[in-house]
């Protein structure tokens, strides 16, 4: 599988023959990794990226009239999301959209939150409850209205994009050789994962590839971020549920994996670290940075080990608790076919089922590759379960990957001009799945469009879907089990 | 029982002794600038995301400045170092101006503060286009390892029930309704701290279109915590400093 793929000279269908050919590839069970458009005059241009078993990417693309098309969500849900994002960013009509809602009102629909159509549940014993933007704690902000049949929730709806800050907008108004800063904060917790994405992107385009040390020390870095975010998730499950003792040592060990990132790069997030042409973070500090403290390779292992040997402990305190497995068992199910219906990436994907990995036959960095957690449960419990074995596989990964690039070294390659009318569609299996960033150029080498993807983005549904006919007490520990991005979906 | 003794025995004592000193191995932190003549490269100015550096005396503005490490890489004669040095919060905007020879302007402790919250202060934190950094940065200073608590600070639920209104973010046009809610529901005295380059000028996102600032220029921050996202400490020293906790 690849990391960056270019596309030139993509033909521009009619919508008749781009609408046979995606229906045709769906039914087929290619997996969908993006549908978005752009405007080009009066015409939308409409992609379709699709990406077979071998790990191939399609591009089909068509170009539509503004009268829009006839929507494919009603026979394809997975597509939901996007053919409303479709809408709200080009203007296009989306012809039978079940449900055409705004995804974070940009644009002409900036502002207008107060008058969000809320579905409405009538009867007797209706009642709603409205939480948000602002939460109950230290979080992003977002809108949740819950439609309870007493203390049964029917239904909820999520209405986001109170973190929109128009990134893509940015995006393009900035010499696109330094966006890395711009991109690391569309999710700051997956700032490596969106680095990554970008900076293949745009080696991608410049025909710059980046050496296979480089792409190996950008993946220890995406798996420590990884291993740190689902500590981090772990940590307010465990709090959630009131198992305080795990709580503070999975945040505890969360604090070991993340200060190890900040002394190979300088920020516990891994901000700086990957950059177009360049991984700048060593082993011994890299030049520059200032401190002397550089990690060397015996203290990498000394912490990957007590990771490790603690996290066995608790996680075996933690799993044997009747307490946690009665709160998390059978709550907040997603069945394995609505999980795929719905177009669900990630570990929650992989939690009900999903063999879906990116690593998996992952760019060349993932050999020998990370190894695949599922589970079929679907529920709280299985999503936490798939979060404990992934840190487990990604710890073992880490440590063959540290015998494998003893020594880093900080290379930097200046990076060239952008080849003119192609298209480069950049995939990361980031922590929460799969990152797609695809950019553009036009005739002069000048980006056009990047449209950026958090995995967050498919998976909100999941969550509004796993608290149906669950007690209303059950959405913190849904919510924490999902553990998405609201800045991630808002852009 | 005894997985749960060995848990606990694993743990250990994992809270720092003094957060009021040390320094975090690795961070790039509070950045020192040599003097000197600058050739006529401006390369650091082109690199720079934010505007937040300038020649002719260098300097960095700490309001702006996301720490990315770009001007360190591009400068020919190396006159930009980061440091590990957390501590760099201010009570004023302008004194967050970093040249060769002079750093981030001390912070003046307000009395009428230390009065009311010097024993115990009641954080809401509202993030307004925050990017999740912070926010877990901010969820940090009160895990095992920072413990604000031990100073009687504390995250609470509701605006109501605070004493101070930690923003993150560039403050984004669709959550200006609701920071202002939150800002008038707390009762007085209160106070703003503004956390990260975000929430002090803006930083990344200072020129977007989707962004609304108009509460800031209303009700001033009384505290300026710096960074992309500031470290625990970062922000932990500077409420300290600011309330005149020993
Ligand atoms: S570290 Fe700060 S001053 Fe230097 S380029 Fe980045 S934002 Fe600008
Ligand atoms: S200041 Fe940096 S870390 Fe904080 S919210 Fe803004 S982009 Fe994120």
């Amino acid at each position: 599988m690849i990391q960056a793929q270019r596309f030139e000279r993509i033909p521009e269908r009619t919508v008749d023959d781009w609408r046979g050919r995606v229906e045709g590839a769906l039914r087929a069970r290619v997996h969908l990794l993006s549908l978005f458009g752009r405007r080009d005059g009066d015409e939308v241009l409409v992609t379709a990226l699709l990406q077979r078993d071998d790990g191939a990417v399609e591009v089909e693309r068509a170009r539509v009239a503004a009268l829009g098309y006839a929507s494919l969500t009603p026979q394809f849900p997975a597509l939901h999301i996007f053919e409303r994002e479709l809408h709200e960013q080009t203007g296009l009509s989306i012809h039978g959209h079940p449900w055409c809602r705004p995804v974070r009102f940009e644009g002409a629909a900036r502002g207008s939150h107060d008058r969000h159509p809320f579905h409405v549940v009538a009867g007797k014993e209706v009642h709603e409850v409205a939480v948000g933007p602002i939460h109950a704690g230290v979080i992003e902000p977002g809108a949740f209205r819950f439609m309870c049949l007493g203390e049964t929730v029917h239904h909820l709806e999520i209405c986001l994009g109170y973190q929109h800050r128009g990134v893509e907008a940015l995006l393009l108004r900035r010499d696109v050789r330094s966006l890395g800063p711009l991109v690391e904060s569309v999710a700051g917790d997956t700032s490596v994962g969106h680095a990554w994405a970008y900076s293949a992107a745009i080696e991608a385009l410049t025909g710059q590839p980046a050496s296979p040390n480089e792409s190996l020390r950008r993946a220890i870095l995406l798996e420590f971020e990884r291993v740190g975010m689902h500590l981090a998730t772990l940590a307010g499950v465990a709090a959630d549920v009131g198992f305080l003792q795990g709580a503070a040592t999975f945040g505890r060990l969360r604090t070991t994996v993340i200060n190890t990132i900040q002394r190979l790069c300088g920020s516990r997030f891994g901000r700086g670290a990957i950059r177009p042409g360049s991984t700048r973070a060593t082993l011994d500090g890299f030049a520059g940075t200032g401190p002397t403290t550089g990690l060397s390779l015996p203290e990498v292992h000394a912490n990957l080990t007590l990771v490790e040997r603690d996290l066995q402990t608790v996680e075996d305190l933690f799993t044997s608790a009747r307490t946690v497995r009665h709160r998390l068992e059978g709550v907040g199910s997603v069945s394995p076919a609505l999980a795929e219906a719905i177009g669900l990436v990630g570990p929650v994907a992989r939690a009900a089922a999903a063999h879906r990995d990116l690593r998996v036959r992952g760019p060349a960095a993932y050999d020998p590759p990370v190894g695949l957690a599922t589970r079929s449960e679907g529920d709280c419990w299985g999503r936490t379960l798939v979060r404990l074995d992934e840190l487990q596989h990604s710890l073992t990964w880490l440590r063959s990957a540290f015998e494998r690039a003893p020594h880093w070294t900080t290379s930097r390659v200046s990076i060239g001009a952008l080849t003119p009318s192609a298209l480069v569609v950049a995939l990361v299996e980031g922590l929460r799945g799969e990152i797609v960033h695809a950019l553009e150029t036009d005739g002069d080498g000048r980006l056009v469009h990047y449209k950026v993807q958090d995995p967050s983005l498919r998976n909100w549904l999941g969550l509004a879907l796993a608290v149906r006919d669950n007690e209303i007490s059950d959405f913190p520990i849904c919510n924490k089990t999902f553990d998405l991005s609201y800045c991630g979906n808002d852009l | 029982m005894l997985k749960a003794l060995s848990v606990r025995a694993q743990q250990g004592r994992q809270f720092i002794p003094d957060p009021r000193s040390g320094r975090p191995e690795g961070l790039r932190g509070l950045p020192v600038l040599t003097a000197g003549e600058c050739a006529s490269c401006r390369a650091c100015m082109a690199a720079c995301p934010t505007s937040a550096i300038a020649v002719d005396p260098l300097q960095i503005d700490l309001a702006r400045c996301v720490f990315c490490n770009e001007c360190v890489v591009v400068c020919p004669d190396d006159r930009v170092r980061f440091t590990p040095e957390p501590s760099m919060a201010s009570t004023r905007a302008s004194g967050l101006l970093v040249r060769a020879g002079s750093s981030v302007e001390p912070i003046v402790p307000d009395e009428v503060f230390r009065r009311h919250f010097g024993r115990s202060l009641r954080l809401r934190q509202v993030s307004a286009g925050g990017c999740n950094a912070c926010e877990l940065e901010l969820n940090a200073a009160a895990n095992v390892n920072f413990d604000m608590q031990r100073y009687g600070i504390d995250w609470v639920a509701s605006p109501r029930h605070a004493d101070a209104l930690v923003l993150t973010g560039p403050l984004t046009q669709q959550m200006a309704a609701a920071v202002r809610l939150g800002w008038d529901a707390m009762p007085e005295p209160r106070f703003l701290v503004a956390v990260g380059a975000c929430a002090i000028s803006g930083g990344l996102y200072a020129d977007g279109d989707a962004i609304d600032r108009s509460f800031l220029s209303e009700v001033g921050p009384a505290l300026f915590v710096p960074g992309c996202p500031p470290h625990p400490l970062t922000f932990l020293r500077g409420l300290l400093d600011f309330l005149g906790i020993a």
